[in-house]
């Protein structure tokens, strides 16, 4: 077949053609995959609260300052702790979501980064860096020459804090929590999205247990944490 | 069959993008922190190089010469937003760790430029070859330069430990490091085929 010409009517004819079918396309393709998309989204934030919170049987959904809270209770009632899907808006590549999870006692069970943009081999490092040191893996050449290259202590871990008495900042901030190398913005940006997390978590916490506040104590406690 | 052999290998050495056309140096600075960065984003162009060329192959005559960039701007990313969707609703652990670099093959130019020297003058087989041996090579100097980076920078590859970790330099997981050496590669490259 003959290359059509470039006349006004074929270019018009050709490059609507072209993109209605591809619109077309995207459009039947966006109906079929929207349904598992979102199934698979809330899969990831069904495994993150599994994951952050100690073994629990149901779970009740909250939201304070804006946050969803995951409160997880035993069979028989008992409180166990909850998770919190937080963000914070001061990442070095934008956006952090994380899901924190805290004891009864609001202690940080363990965390889990949802989704972040940080620089690759940096600020990236956060979905490991907060939790406690673990036995580092002998490198290929450390274990052939028989030798090792310690690794600096850091007291970066979160896990076991509770940040109602714990200064969950950046030691260079003053805080007790040691930055990624190199990442001081990613590290301050993921641990206000935790200070934020406990925020939610108390203002949730305070009225929830025993039921008797009323509405409006519960409000002013929530603008207390607000502040912090 | 000999032919598209031919070609493969042509996209692979002769006519390798990253090395000799020089083409999507974009993506190859800026996916390659690490090997499985730089070998996924590789072949998710691949995928894409494969697809597109072949519809464009087979609906060259049916666009007219002036508004042909246009229109395969449209075919591409359409399969662009497709494998993205695809991905993100039937493999969504794979589309978390390579979900940031999909957007980013529209704008590639590696695939725009085959359309443009290879697909719109062939047809739909060869330009199938073409697809995959230009993509293949994308593949392997983004490996290479990722292995080399993630070794440099981080002590390791594929995640496997060489040397410790804190003697690495940070530098090459930067942007910095990509340019660095993504240029002693391309003299390297060019001094071997010289000689």
């Amino acid at each position: 077949m003959a290359k059509l010409e470039s006349s006004m009517k074929n270019m018009l004819l050709s490059l609507t053609a072209i993109a209605l079918i591809a619109a077309g396309l995207m459009a039947a393709l966006y109906n079929v995959t929207s349904e598992p998309i979102q199934k698979s989204k809330e899969q990831k934030s069904v495994d993150a609260i599994k994951a952050v919170l100690p073994a629990f049987d149901k779970i009740e959904n909250d939201t304070a300052n804006g946050l969803n809270i995951y409160k997880a209770y035993k069979a028989d009632g008992q409180f166990v702790g909850a998770a919190v899907e937080s963000m914070s808006k001061n990442g070095f590549g934008g956006e952090i979501k994380v899901m924190v999870g805290f004891d009864a006692q609001g202690a940080i069970t363990e965390y889990s980064v949802l989704d972040q943009k940080e620089t690759p081999g940096l600020g990236t490092k956060m979905v490991t860096w907060f939790r406690p040191q673990t036995e580092k893996k002998k490198s290929l050449i450390e274990s052939i020459f028989g030798f090792e290259v310690k690794t600096p202590e850091k007291q970066s871990s979160i896990i076991g804090k509770n940040p109602a008495t714990a200064k969950m900042t950046v030691s260079k901030d003053g805080g007790e929590i040691d930055a990624i190398t190199a990442s001081t913005i990613s590290s301050r940006a993921f641990l206000e999205s935790v200070r934020t997390a406990y925020n939610a978590y108390a203002a949730a916490n305070n009225q929830k247990p025993t039921d008797a506040n009323s509405g409006a104590t519960q409000e002013a406690k929530e603008g207390e944490n607000n502040e912090q | 069959m000999n032919n598209n052999l031919k070609i493969l290998v042509n996209g692979l050495i002769k006519e390798n993008p990253t090395f000799v056309l020089m083409l999507g140096m974009c993506p190859t600075l800026g996916t390659t922190s690490s090997a499985i960065n730089g070998m996924s984003m590789g072949l998710a162009t691949t995928f894409v190089l494969i697809c597109s060329n072949l519809v464009i192959s087979l609906i060259k005559n049916l666009v007219p010469d002036k508004v042909r960039i246009p229109a395969y701007i449209v075919v591409i990313a359409a399969f662009v937003t497709m494998v993205e969707m695809l991905m993100q609703a039937y493999v969504p652990a794979l589309y978390a760790s390579l979900g940031l670099f999909i957007p980013l093959i529209v704008v590639n130019c590696i695939v725009l430029g085959r359309a443009e020297s290879f697909a719109a003058k062939n047809g739909a087989i060869p330009s199938i070859f073409d697809g995959l041996g230009i993509g293949l090579g994308f593949t392997v100097a983004l490996t290479l330069l990722g292995s080399i980076r993630e070794l440099l920078g981080t002590g390791k590859i594929f995640d496997f430990a060489i040397y410790p970790e804190n003697c690495g330099m940070l530098l090459f997981v930067l942007a910095p490091g990509a340019f660095i050496a993504l240029g002693f590669l391309i003299a390297l490259v060019n001094k071997l085929r010289k000689s």
